[in-house]
């Protein structure tokens, strides 16, 4: 198979309000080959879900995809019509949301959402979805599954939750996942543990994974590449390792910057200046021009989309040899700072 | 696949209550549900309870005070008033429950479509609504019945056609909150038909709402039905029922003051149970 797993190209999405026009993705290219995990990161409103959204063709009211296309195996997702796509959603790709709290159904039992897939999609018949329900509670490490088959989601905690909600994501066996921020809403522990077993689950299936959040520490656990976005735009991609260790984008190194670490104590954390740019009129240029300390004139204008560099890396930034120099002068993240890939399953690795 | 390993979790005591198993029952639950079953023993066993009776007359026994023969006494026309009141809570309950079945079905079903697909179903929809709700309530009733004659049907029809817009009011509200719920999202991205989302998500949501207010709506059914009697609107003497009961006996409420006093009193204590009953339900129902 020739074909990419997953291919999103020049993806434009326009909302159209009362103060103009907002476009909340603005030419978003990203490809994911199969079984691998990509991670999508950036401030909030920087169309990190909407991306996500977008794929699923569950945008916002009001919002629609103007330009581009989502290929997933060859096919065009946007050309489907809404029978085809409910076949692909659930059945094909699988999300997981931020706060299972709110994206479970708070009166039926937990049980009954994970057989509810199975049954639907691929007719099941009600003691067989209730098998595969207590199968999939097993598989996702959730203990006593005949007895929490019954239990409503309010009577279970964050972690448990969040292990039904990624049951519910698997029920069909699809073969990419999309994980809207999965972890944000748990304390570190539970996110450890949910993390270790979403890798695990990659491991075993093989599935494709697009992490969005906005905590770079679980990129560096999770992906094997990066993709960060900014305003709408994508403005840096390339593997964990290189992206991480030297940032070609002003935007990737300040947001490494402001990640506060244990050994290097600071009185005052660093912080990007300013704030993000509003989507109705973004800067000309370069969007990130009026926060950055390398900006120079020629940045006010023209298009800036991605310069492949060595090694799958690539930045949308015209002076990224200024951003590396600040790297090699005062290193973000300490050579053996990246963990050590040997611990981890190999679809980490990805070789 | 493989196991994923189960890490050790403690798991806090109280959630150790988990599933359909005993949940908090409040004493308005329980008040209401006992004096609810305690009517409906009585309108069921009412043969059993009684000597006498509900419609044959007796002249020469009219207008007795309480006594052993006649717990509470006979009416005008010597018919024992203990029975009549036993024979007519099956015809006032029974009437209650069934003429808010319909409109509990009707309002429902039109306020879930209003509400979830919005546009010219809901415009259509609630202007239906506003147009019924223009009128006042009992007066609607009555013009309703009168036009229809007097009778059980015409008070089934009356009531589907006024009061199926509070159902559809509060479950059309209940959908427009609960459709941007994430939950709704996750099961569209889990692509579930539009029917499988409404039927089996959004619906078990948002209708106990409705169940809690078909409660005291019971009580307003009731009310209509006994208000409708007292008119001579209800249902056609000589069967029993508390509304004609009232307007019966109060022309002797200065000689027999029980006669329109003790039927009164059971329309108090049924819409008080059902009131009670409402409100325990409203806790037991919500899940949070």
């Amino acid at each position: 198979m020739d074909e990419t797993f997953l291919s999103v190209r020049d993806l434009h999405v326009e909302i159209p309000t009362r103060r103009g026009v907002v476009h909340p993705i603005d030419g978003v290219s990203f490809d994911l080959g199969e079984g691998e995990t990509l991670g999508l990161v950036g401030e909030s409103g920087c169309g990190k879900s909407m991306t996500l959204r977008a794929i699923l063709g569950l945008l916002p009211r009001g919002a629609r995809v103007t330009t581009g296309e989502i290929l997933f195996r060859g096919r065009d997702l946007l050309s489907l019509s809404k029978s085809e796509l409910r076949d692909v959603r659930g059945r094909s790709i699988g999300i997981i949301f931020q706060e299972p709290m709110t994206a479970l159904n708070p009166v039926m039992p937990v049980g009954d959402q994970i057989a509810e897939g199975p049954v639907a999609h691929l007719g099941y018949p009600r003691q067989g979805g209730r098998e595969r329900a207590l199968d999939l509670m097993r598989q996702v490490g959730i203990p006593d599954p005949d007895r929490r088959f019954a239990a409503f989601p309010h009577e279970l905690s964050g972690g448990m939750r969040q292990r039904v909600m990624i049951a519910i994501a698997l029920s069909c066996e699809p073969d990419l996942i999309l994980c809207d921020e999965p972890t944000t809403a748990l304390d570190v522990t539970i996110q450890d543990q949910i993390l270790k077993l979403l890798l695990q689950l990659q491991d075993s299936t093989g599935m494709g994974v697009i992490y969005v959040t906005h905590d770079l520490a679980v990129v560096a656990q999770m992906c094997r590449r990066v993709a960060v976005m900014y305003a709408a735009q994508i403005v840096e991609t390339g593997p964990v390792e290189s992206v991480f260790v030297e940032p070609t984008h002003p935007y990737t190194l300040g947001l490494l910057r402001a990640v506060p670490h244990f050994d290097k104590v600071k009185d005052v954390l660093d912080s990007i200046p300013g704030i993000p740019p509003e989507l109705i009129d973004p800067p000309s240029g370069c969007r990130f021009r009026p926060r950055c300390r390398f900006a120079e004139e020629d940045c006010a204008a023209g298009a800036f989309p991605l310069i492949p560099l060595a090694g799958d890396h690539a930045t949308a930034c015209r002076h990224w040899t200024s951003c590396r120099d600040s790297v090699l002068a005062d290193p973000v993240i300490a050579q053996n700072a990246i963990p050590s890939l040997d611990g981890l399953p190999s679809a980490r690795r990805g070789e | 696949m493989v196991q994923a390993r189960t890490p050790a979790i403690a798991w806090r005591p109280e959630e150790r209550v988990i599933g359909r198993g005993p949940r908090r029952r409040s004493p308005s639950l329980i008040a209401g549900s006992a004096i609810l079953a305690i009517l409906l023993a009585m309108a069921v066993f009412a043969p059993l309870l009684s000597r006498y009776g509900p419609i044959p007359q007796d002249t020469s026994h009219a207008l007795l005070h309480p006594s052993r023969q006649h717990l509470l006494g006979t009416d005008q026309l010597g018919r024992d008033v203990w029975v009549r009141l036993l024979y007519g809570a099956r015809i006032d309950l029974v009437i209650g429950f069934l003429a808010v079945l319909l409109p509990f079905v009707i309002g429902s079903t039109l306020g879930c479509l209003a509400g979830y697909f919005g546009g010219w179903t809901d415009t259509l929809t609630m202007r239906a609504v506003d147009v019924i709700l223009a009128f006042p309530f009992f007066v609607l009733v009555i013009a309703i019945v009168f036009v229809l004659g007097p009778g059980t049907t015409s008070i089934f029809i009356a009531l589907a056609v006024t009061d199926w817009v509070s159902y559809a009011w509060i479950v059309r509200a209940e959908i427009l909150a609960a459709k941007r719920q994430e939950y709704v999202l996750a099961a569209q991205a889990l692509g579930y038909s539009r029917k499988r989302i409404i039927l089996r998500h959004l619906l078990p949501n948002v209708i106990t709402q409705a169940i809690v207010y078909a409660m005291s709506d019971i009580v307003f059914a009731i009310l209509a039905i006994v208000g409708l009697g007292y008119l001579g609107l209800g249902v056609p003497p000589p069967t029993p029922e508390w509304g004609s009961m009232i307007a019966d006996g109060q022309q002797f409420i200065t000689t027999n003051w029980q006669l329109a006093t003790i039927p009164g009193i059971a329309v108090v204590v049924t819409g008080l149970a059902l009131s009670l009953l409402g409100d325990g339900l409203a806790d037991l129902l919500r899940p949070e």
